[in-house]
Protein backbone atom coordinates (compact mmCIF):
# COMPACT_ATOMS: atom_id res chain seq x y z
CA UNK A 1 0.00 0.00 0.00
CA UNK A 2 2.99 2.34 0.44
CA UNK A 3 3.60 2.69 -3.28
CA UNK A 4 -0.06 3.56 -3.81
CA UNK A 5 0.15 6.37 -1.27
CA UNK A 6 3.31 7.70 -2.90
CA UNK A 7 1.53 7.71 -6.27
CA UNK A 8 -1.50 9.47 -4.78
CA UNK A 9 0.69 12.20 -3.26
CA UNK A 10 2.47 12.58 -6.60
CA UNK A 11 -0.88 13.00 -8.35
CA UNK A 12 -2.04 15.60 -5.81
CA UNK A 13 1.20 17.58 -6.25
CA UNK A 14 0.80 17.38 -10.05
CA UNK A 15 -2.77 18.64 -9.83
CA UNK A 16 -1.78 21.56 -7.59
CA UNK A 17 1.04 22.51 -9.99
CA UNK A 18 -1.43 22.31 -12.88
CA UNK A 19 -3.74 24.75 -11.15
CA UNK A 20 -1.10 27.18 -9.96
CA UNK A 21 1.20 27.29 -13.00
CA UNK A 22 1.09 30.57 -14.91
CA UNK A 23 2.16 28.99 -18.18
CA UNK A 24 -0.54 26.93 -19.91
CA UNK A 25 1.97 24.47 -21.38
CA UNK A 26 3.42 23.71 -17.93
CA UNK A 27 -0.10 23.12 -16.64
CA UNK A 28 -0.79 20.66 -19.46
CA UNK A 29 2.44 18.78 -18.73
CA UNK A 30 1.56 18.61 -15.03
CA UNK A 31 -1.87 17.18 -15.89
CA UNK A 32 -0.13 14.59 -18.05
CA UNK A 33 2.16 13.62 -15.15
CA UNK A 34 -0.88 13.13 -12.90
CA UNK A 35 -2.53 10.95 -15.57
CA UNK A 36 0.58 8.79 -16.00
CA UNK A 37 0.77 8.30 -12.21
CA UNK A 38 -2.89 7.22 -12.30
CA UNK A 39 -2.00 4.66 -14.96
CA UNK A 40 0.76 3.22 -12.73
CA UNK A 41 -1.70 3.21 -9.82
CA UNK A 42 -4.08 1.05 -11.87
CA UNK A 43 -1.18 -1.28 -12.58
CA UNK A 44 -0.39 -1.51 -8.84
CA UNK A 45 -4.05 -2.34 -8.16
CA UNK A 46 -3.79 -5.20 -10.72
CA UNK A 47 -6.00 -3.76 -13.43
CA UNK A 48 -3.87 -3.94 -16.60
CA UNK A 49 -6.83 -3.27 -18.90
CA UNK A 50 -7.49 0.06 -17.24
CA UNK A 51 -3.78 0.86 -17.15
CA UNK A 52 -3.39 0.40 -20.92
CA UNK A 53 -6.50 2.43 -21.69
CA UNK A 54 -5.57 5.22 -19.25
CA UNK A 55 -2.02 5.48 -20.64
CA UNK A 56 -3.14 5.62 -24.25
CA UNK A 57 -5.99 8.05 -23.71
CA UNK A 58 -3.69 10.24 -21.62
CA UNK A 59 -1.21 10.48 -24.52
CA UNK A 60 -4.00 11.37 -26.95
CA UNK A 61 -5.41 14.04 -24.62
CA UNK A 62 -1.91 15.45 -24.07
CA UNK A 63 -1.32 15.77 -27.83
CA UNK A 64 -4.67 17.49 -28.36
CA UNK A 65 -4.21 19.81 -25.37
CA UNK A 66 -0.64 20.78 -26.28
CA UNK A 67 -1.71 21.49 -29.83
CA UNK A 68 -4.67 23.49 -28.59
CA UNK A 69 -2.64 25.54 -26.11
CA UNK A 70 0.47 26.14 -28.20
CA UNK A 71 -1.34 27.71 -31.12
CA UNK A 72 -3.87 29.87 -29.37
CA UNK A 73 -3.15 32.56 -26.84
CA UNK A 74 -6.28 32.14 -24.77
CA UNK A 75 -7.19 35.16 -22.70
CA UNK A 76 -7.63 33.90 -19.16
CA UNK A 77 -8.22 36.11 -16.19
CA UNK A 78 -7.52 35.26 -12.60
CA UNK A 79 -8.88 38.45 -11.10
CA UNK A 80 -12.41 39.64 -10.48
CA UNK A 81 -15.22 38.25 -8.33
CA UNK A 82 -12.82 36.31 -6.18
CA UNK A 83 -14.96 36.77 -3.05
CA UNK A 84 -18.04 35.19 -4.66
CA UNK A 85 -15.94 32.40 -6.20
CA UNK A 86 -14.23 31.54 -2.92
CA UNK A 87 -17.50 31.56 -1.00
CA UNK A 88 -19.21 29.34 -3.59
CA UNK A 89 -16.30 26.91 -3.56
CA UNK A 90 -16.35 26.63 0.24
CA UNK A 91 -20.14 26.16 0.43
CA UNK A 92 -20.15 23.42 -2.20
CA UNK A 93 -17.08 21.79 -0.65
CA UNK A 94 -18.79 21.58 2.76
CA UNK A 95 -22.02 20.16 1.23
CA UNK A 96 -20.03 17.63 -0.81
CA UNK A 97 -17.95 16.52 2.17
CA UNK A 98 -21.05 16.15 4.38
CA UNK A 99 -22.82 13.98 1.79
CA UNK A 100 -19.62 12.07 1.12
CA UNK A 101 -19.16 11.31 4.82
CA UNK A 102 -22.58 9.68 5.07
CA UNK A 103 -22.33 7.92 1.71
CA UNK A 104 -18.83 6.50 2.16
CA UNK A 105 -19.74 4.97 5.55
CA UNK A 106 -22.10 2.57 3.76
CA UNK A 107 -19.56 1.33 1.22
CA UNK A 108 -17.56 -1.86 1.82
CA UNK A 109 -14.03 -1.11 2.92
CA UNK A 110 -11.16 -0.82 0.44
CA UNK A 111 -9.88 -4.17 -0.77
CA UNK A 112 -12.79 -6.31 0.46
CA UNK A 113 -15.61 -6.11 -2.09
CA UNK A 114 -18.96 -7.85 -1.79
CA UNK A 115 -18.41 -10.84 -4.06
CA UNK A 116 -22.01 -11.56 -5.00
CA UNK A 117 -22.23 -11.00 -8.77
CA UNK A 118 -18.52 -10.93 -9.45
CA UNK A 119 -18.05 -14.37 -7.90
CA UNK A 120 -20.42 -15.75 -10.54
CA UNK A 121 -18.41 -14.05 -13.30
CA UNK A 122 -15.12 -15.36 -11.93
CA UNK A 123 -16.41 -18.93 -11.80
CA UNK A 124 -18.52 -19.20 -14.93
CA UNK A 125 -17.21 -16.62 -17.39
CA UNK A 126 -14.60 -18.85 -19.01
CA UNK A 127 -16.94 -21.70 -19.87
CA UNK A 128 -19.92 -19.47 -20.72
CA UNK A 129 -18.13 -17.08 -23.08
CA UNK A 130 -14.88 -18.83 -24.01
CA UNK A 131 -12.86 -15.69 -23.33
CA UNK A 132 -9.92 -15.83 -20.94
CA UNK A 133 -9.78 -12.07 -20.42
CA UNK A 134 -12.62 -11.76 -17.92
CA UNK A 135 -12.85 -7.99 -18.32
CA UNK A 136 -13.49 -8.48 -22.03
CA UNK A 137 -16.08 -11.15 -21.36
CA UNK A 138 -17.92 -8.87 -18.92
CA UNK A 139 -17.94 -5.68 -21.01
CA UNK A 140 -18.75 -7.40 -24.31
CA UNK A 141 -20.94 -10.31 -23.27
CA UNK A 142 -22.55 -10.03 -19.84
CA UNK A 143 -22.78 -6.25 -19.82
CA UNK A 144 -22.83 -5.53 -23.57
CA UNK A 145 -25.65 -3.03 -23.17
CA UNK A 146 -23.27 -0.77 -21.28
CA UNK A 147 -20.76 -0.97 -24.11
CA UNK A 148 -23.48 -0.14 -26.63
CA UNK A 149 -24.34 2.93 -24.56
CA UNK A 150 -20.67 3.90 -24.36
CA UNK A 151 -20.30 3.54 -28.13
CA UNK A 152 -23.38 5.73 -28.57
CA UNK A 153 -21.89 8.38 -26.27
CA UNK A 154 -18.64 8.45 -28.28
CA UNK A 155 -20.55 8.55 -31.56
CA UNK A 156 -22.64 11.48 -30.34
CA UNK A 157 -19.51 13.31 -29.15
CA UNK A 158 -17.79 12.88 -32.53
CA UNK A 159 -20.90 14.05 -34.38
CA UNK A 160 -21.16 17.07 -32.09
CA UNK A 161 -17.53 18.10 -32.56
CA UNK A 162 -17.74 17.64 -36.33
CA UNK A 163 -20.98 19.66 -36.48
CA UNK A 164 -19.68 22.56 -34.39
CA UNK A 165 -16.28 22.82 -36.09
CA UNK A 166 -17.30 22.21 -39.67
CA UNK A 167 -15.82 24.33 -42.43
CA UNK A 168 -19.13 25.03 -44.12
CA UNK A 169 -21.02 27.92 -42.62
CA UNK A 170 -18.04 29.49 -40.92
CA UNK A 171 -17.43 33.13 -41.65
CA UNK A 172 -14.64 33.66 -44.14
CA UNK A 173 -12.41 36.43 -42.81
CA UNK A 174 -9.30 36.24 -44.93
CA UNK A 175 -8.36 33.96 -47.76
CA UNK A 176 -4.66 34.51 -47.40
CA UNK A 177 -2.56 31.38 -47.13
CA UNK A 178 -1.13 31.07 -43.67
CA UNK A 179 2.21 29.29 -43.29
CA UNK A 180 1.62 25.71 -42.29
CA UNK A 181 3.38 25.24 -39.00
CA UNK A 182 1.80 21.96 -37.96
CA UNK B 1 5.52 12.29 -53.88
CA UNK B 2 8.01 14.67 -52.35
CA UNK B 3 8.05 13.35 -48.81
CA UNK B 4 11.18 15.20 -47.85
CA UNK B 5 10.12 18.65 -48.93
CA UNK B 6 11.32 20.92 -46.14
CA UNK B 7 8.28 23.15 -46.16
CA UNK B 8 5.71 20.67 -44.88
CA UNK B 9 5.71 18.87 -41.58
CA UNK B 10 8.66 18.42 -39.29
CA UNK B 11 12.36 17.88 -39.98
CA UNK B 12 13.95 15.08 -41.98
CA UNK B 13 14.97 13.20 -38.81
CA UNK B 14 11.41 13.06 -37.53
CA UNK B 15 10.13 11.95 -40.93
CA UNK B 16 12.67 9.14 -41.20
CA UNK B 17 11.90 7.85 -37.71
CA UNK B 18 8.17 8.15 -38.39
CA UNK B 19 8.43 6.08 -41.56
CA UNK B 20 9.89 3.23 -39.48
CA UNK B 21 7.72 3.46 -36.38
CA UNK B 22 4.27 4.28 -37.71
CA UNK B 23 3.74 0.80 -39.09
CA UNK B 24 4.85 -0.77 -35.81
CA UNK B 25 2.42 1.39 -33.81
CA UNK B 26 -0.42 0.47 -36.18
CA UNK B 27 0.50 -3.21 -35.91
CA UNK B 28 0.57 -2.99 -32.11
CA UNK B 29 -2.91 -1.46 -32.10
CA UNK B 30 -4.21 -4.27 -34.31
CA UNK B 31 -2.54 -6.83 -31.99
CA UNK B 32 -4.13 -5.29 -28.88
CA UNK B 33 -7.51 -5.35 -30.62
CA UNK B 34 -7.36 -8.90 -31.93
CA UNK B 35 -6.08 -10.31 -28.63
CA UNK B 36 -8.64 -8.45 -26.54
CA UNK B 37 -10.29 -11.68 -25.41
CA UNK B 38 -7.13 -13.54 -24.36
CA UNK B 39 -4.95 -10.80 -22.85
CA UNK B 40 -5.45 -7.32 -21.39
CA UNK B 41 -6.45 -4.73 -23.90
CA UNK B 42 -9.54 -4.73 -26.04
CA UNK B 43 -11.27 -2.72 -28.69
CA UNK B 44 -11.12 0.67 -27.04
CA UNK B 45 -7.41 0.66 -26.15
CA UNK B 46 -6.48 -0.84 -29.54
CA UNK B 47 -8.59 1.72 -31.34
CA UNK B 48 -6.91 4.59 -29.54
CA UNK B 49 -3.46 3.21 -30.44
CA UNK B 50 -4.49 2.99 -34.11
CA UNK B 51 -5.75 6.58 -33.93
CA UNK B 52 -2.40 7.60 -32.38
CA UNK B 53 -0.56 6.07 -35.34
CA UNK B 54 -2.64 8.18 -37.73
CA UNK B 55 -1.99 11.27 -35.61
CA UNK B 56 1.74 10.44 -35.59
CA UNK B 57 1.71 10.39 -39.40
CA UNK B 58 -0.15 13.68 -39.47
CA UNK B 59 2.15 15.47 -37.01
CA UNK B 60 5.28 14.38 -38.85
CA UNK B 61 4.29 14.85 -42.48
CA UNK B 62 1.85 17.74 -42.23
CA UNK B 63 -1.85 17.78 -42.76
CA UNK B 64 -1.85 17.76 -46.57
CA UNK B 65 -0.07 14.42 -46.69
CA UNK B 66 -2.37 12.90 -44.05
CA UNK B 67 -5.50 14.29 -45.70
CA UNK B 68 -4.39 12.87 -49.04
CA UNK B 69 -4.20 9.38 -47.56
CA UNK B 70 -7.21 9.63 -45.26
CA UNK B 71 -9.69 12.23 -46.51
CA UNK B 72 -12.29 13.50 -44.08
CA UNK B 73 -15.32 11.85 -45.77
CA UNK B 74 -13.51 8.49 -45.52
CA UNK B 75 -12.92 9.02 -41.79
CA UNK B 76 -16.60 9.84 -41.24
CA UNK B 77 -17.63 6.82 -43.31
CA UNK B 78 -15.45 4.38 -41.33
CA UNK B 79 -16.56 5.86 -38.02
CA UNK B 80 -20.22 5.33 -38.87
CA UNK B 81 -19.40 1.91 -40.31
CA UNK B 82 -17.90 0.81 -37.00
CA UNK B 83 -20.98 1.92 -35.08
CA UNK B 84 -23.30 0.12 -37.52
CA UNK B 85 -21.13 -3.00 -37.37
CA UNK B 86 -21.33 -3.14 -33.56
CA UNK B 87 -25.09 -2.64 -33.67
CA UNK B 88 -25.41 -5.34 -36.33
CA UNK B 89 -23.60 -7.80 -34.04
CA UNK B 90 -26.13 -6.90 -31.34
CA UNK B 91 -29.08 -7.34 -33.73
CA UNK B 92 -27.71 -10.68 -34.97
CA UNK B 93 -28.33 -12.02 -31.47
CA UNK B 94 -31.98 -12.32 -32.46
CA UNK B 95 -31.02 -15.29 -34.64
CA UNK B 96 -30.46 -17.25 -31.45
CA UNK B 97 -33.14 -15.64 -29.32
CA UNK B 98 -32.56 -12.21 -27.85
CA UNK B 99 -30.54 -9.00 -28.15
CA UNK B 100 -26.75 -9.41 -27.81
CA UNK B 101 -26.97 -13.20 -27.56
CA UNK B 102 -23.68 -14.84 -28.42
CA UNK B 103 -24.75 -17.83 -30.49
CA UNK B 104 -21.43 -18.36 -32.25
CA UNK B 105 -19.14 -21.27 -31.53
CA UNK B 106 -17.17 -20.62 -28.34
CA UNK B 107 -14.03 -22.45 -29.47
CA UNK B 108 -11.33 -23.49 -27.07
CA UNK B 109 -9.77 -20.99 -24.66
CA UNK B 110 -6.44 -19.22 -25.31
CA UNK B 111 -6.88 -19.54 -29.09
CA UNK B 112 -7.12 -16.48 -31.33
CA UNK B 113 -10.38 -17.53 -32.97
CA UNK B 114 -12.46 -18.21 -29.90
CA UNK B 115 -14.94 -16.49 -27.62
CA UNK B 116 -17.67 -16.07 -30.23
CA UNK B 117 -18.87 -12.54 -30.78
CA UNK B 118 -16.35 -10.87 -28.43
CA UNK B 119 -13.65 -10.85 -31.13
CA UNK B 120 -16.05 -9.38 -33.70
CA UNK B 121 -17.27 -6.74 -31.24
CA UNK B 122 -13.67 -5.79 -30.45
CA UNK B 123 -12.91 -5.27 -34.14
CA UNK B 124 -16.05 -3.16 -34.63
CA UNK B 125 -15.29 -0.99 -31.58
CA UNK B 126 -11.67 -0.57 -32.67
CA UNK B 127 -12.74 0.72 -36.12
CA UNK B 128 -15.23 3.07 -34.52
CA UNK B 129 -12.94 4.45 -31.82
CA UNK B 130 -9.87 4.87 -34.05
CA UNK B 131 -11.59 6.74 -36.83
CA UNK B 132 -13.78 8.70 -34.40
CA UNK B 133 -10.86 10.04 -32.36
CA UNK B 134 -8.80 10.71 -35.49
CA UNK B 135 -11.80 12.60 -36.88
CA UNK B 136 -11.93 14.78 -33.77
CA UNK B 137 -8.19 15.53 -34.08
CA UNK B 138 -8.55 16.24 -37.81
CA UNK B 139 -11.39 18.67 -37.23
CA UNK B 140 -9.48 20.42 -34.44
CA UNK B 141 -6.42 20.78 -36.70
CA UNK B 142 -8.42 22.10 -39.65
CA UNK B 143 -10.13 24.69 -37.47
CA UNK B 144 -8.39 28.03 -37.57
CA UNK B 145 -9.11 30.47 -34.79
CA UNK B 146 -9.33 34.10 -35.72
CA UNK B 147 -8.13 36.11 -32.73
CA UNK B 148 -10.22 39.12 -31.86
CA UNK B 149 -8.34 42.35 -31.84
Amino acid sequence: MVELHILLFFMIIGAIIAIEAKDLLSAVVAVGAAGLALSIAFLVLKAPDLAITQLVVEILCLIILIRATLKVDLPFSTSGRWLFNTLAVFVFLIIFLAFGYFALKELPSFGSPIMRVSQFYLEKAKELTGATNLVGSVILNFRAYDTLGEATVLFTAVIGVMAIMRRKGRKKVTDQEEPDEL
Amino acid sequence: MNYNSPHKGMTLIVKTITRITVGLILLYGIYITLHGHVSPGGGFAGGVIIALSFIHLMLAFGKEEALRRLPKPLVSLFESLGAILFFTIAILGFVGGYFFLDWLNKGEPFKLFSAGSILLSNIAIAIKVSFGLFGIFLVLVLLKFTPKK
